[in-house]
């Protein structure tokens, strides 16, 4: 994505916007630890395992059925 | 001046976060809410199918409560921890990463979008969020309540119900940057026109290439449609939740940095 500055769009004053290249760090950072947290809610000890056993997958069970998560 | 008032705007990316979290937590906890008035009830229909079932298998290992996979070494969560506190986490942990993604992805666009406001920039990226993560996947591989489905193709399914997801977001990235640069050519409707029927196309293809899965059985109807229409309940309650409170937060957010940018622009002019 290219930093496209928009156009003013209330009245006559620039409207501030996010600049992307701030925003790409915190989306690299955020999207990282969501995707962890997704993971252990939809997929850990199911498809793939990042610890053994079954604690965490019988834990959040009924929550990767209900949200629609391939459970077993 | 328009550099100067965007370094000290309050339209930070810590700013759309944290306020994402908000709305993900309180989304979750409702979705926790519904998910155990009307979703629950279903879970253990099936779980007591799957019981009966296992215990007409002649001398299985399956113990009469639910197991997934029988392994040594398997810890035992009761029932009544698996659908209020295990539920809860879920639900929190979703709603929470969720929030704060859609919050991120609002960010990225919020001023960006032609004349759309940040409410509805922020309504704009709910809506899409629910259609590409949660509905698009849903169709293909919608939710399966426990005792359908086979342990052994857990992770082919997974693998599907993801890439499906993976090509399903990115395609609805693609497609608002093109509407975007279509806006230019065409009048706004026309072009989010042709990048919605762009979105369809790529996830109907992709959709259509990934492997059915139909492991259903002898599992009862009535008991499968509940089940998958309380998940959806749960998943559309989750989306709209973040929607709405987001918009509302980042509204007023964005009230404050015009706000902010008004009075600039009124104390450099004087």
């Amino acid at each position: 994505m290219s930093q496209i500055t928009a156009t003013p769009t209330a009245g006559s004053v620039a409207v501030p916007v996010v600049p992307l290249l701030k925003l790409g760090t915190w989306v690299v950072f955020f999207g990282l630890l969501a995707m962890l947290a997704i993971f252990f809610v939809s997929s850990d000890q199911g498809a793939v395992s990042l610890f053994a056993g079954n604690g965490v997958h019988e834990w959040v069970h009924d929550a990767r059925h209900l949200l629609g998560y391939p459970c077993h | 001046m328009s550099t100067a008032s965007k370094d000290k705007s309050v339209l930070t990316p810590g700013a759309f976060l944290i306020r994402g979290l908000a709305a993900g937590l309180i989304a979750g906890l409702l979705a926790f809410i519904v998910a155990f008035a009307f979703g629950e009830p279903y879970v253990d229909d099936a779980i007591a199918l799957e019981e009966a079932a296992a215990a007409q298998a002649p001398a299985d290992e399956h113990p009469a409560d639910h197991a997934d996979e029988d392994e040594a070494g398997m810890v035992e969560i009761s029932r009544d921890n698996q659908k209020s506190w295990g539920l809860l986490t879920g639900t929190l942990a979703i709603g929470t990463a969720l929030g704060g993604l859609v919050a991120l992805a609002t960010a990225a666009v919020v001023g960006r979008l032609g004349n759309l406001s940040a409410r509805g920039s922020t309504a704009l990226v709910a809506l899409i969020g629910f259609v590409a993560i949660a509905l698009v996947p849903f169709t293909k591989y919608p939710a399966t309540p426990p005792a359908v489905g086979s342990g052994e193709t857990i992770g082919g399914r997974t693998a599907s119900y993801f890439a499906l997801q993976l090509v399903s977001v990115l395609a609805a990235i693609a497609m608002v940057v093109v509407a975007n640069k279509l806006r230019g050519r065409f009048e706004a409707w026309t072009a989010a026109t042709i990048a919605a029927l762009g979105y369809v196309v790529i996830v109907a293809v992709t959709a259509f290439l990934l492997p059915t899965v139909n492991e259903i059985g002898s599992f009862p109807a009535d008991t499968l449609w509940y089940f998958r229409r309380s998940s959806l309940i749960v998943l559309a309650t989750l989306w709209a939740t973040i929607g709405v409170i987001l918009v509302a937060l980042v509204g007023r957010l964005h009230d404050r940095a015009i706000a902010d940018a008004n009075r600039r622009q009124l104390a450099a002019s004087i």
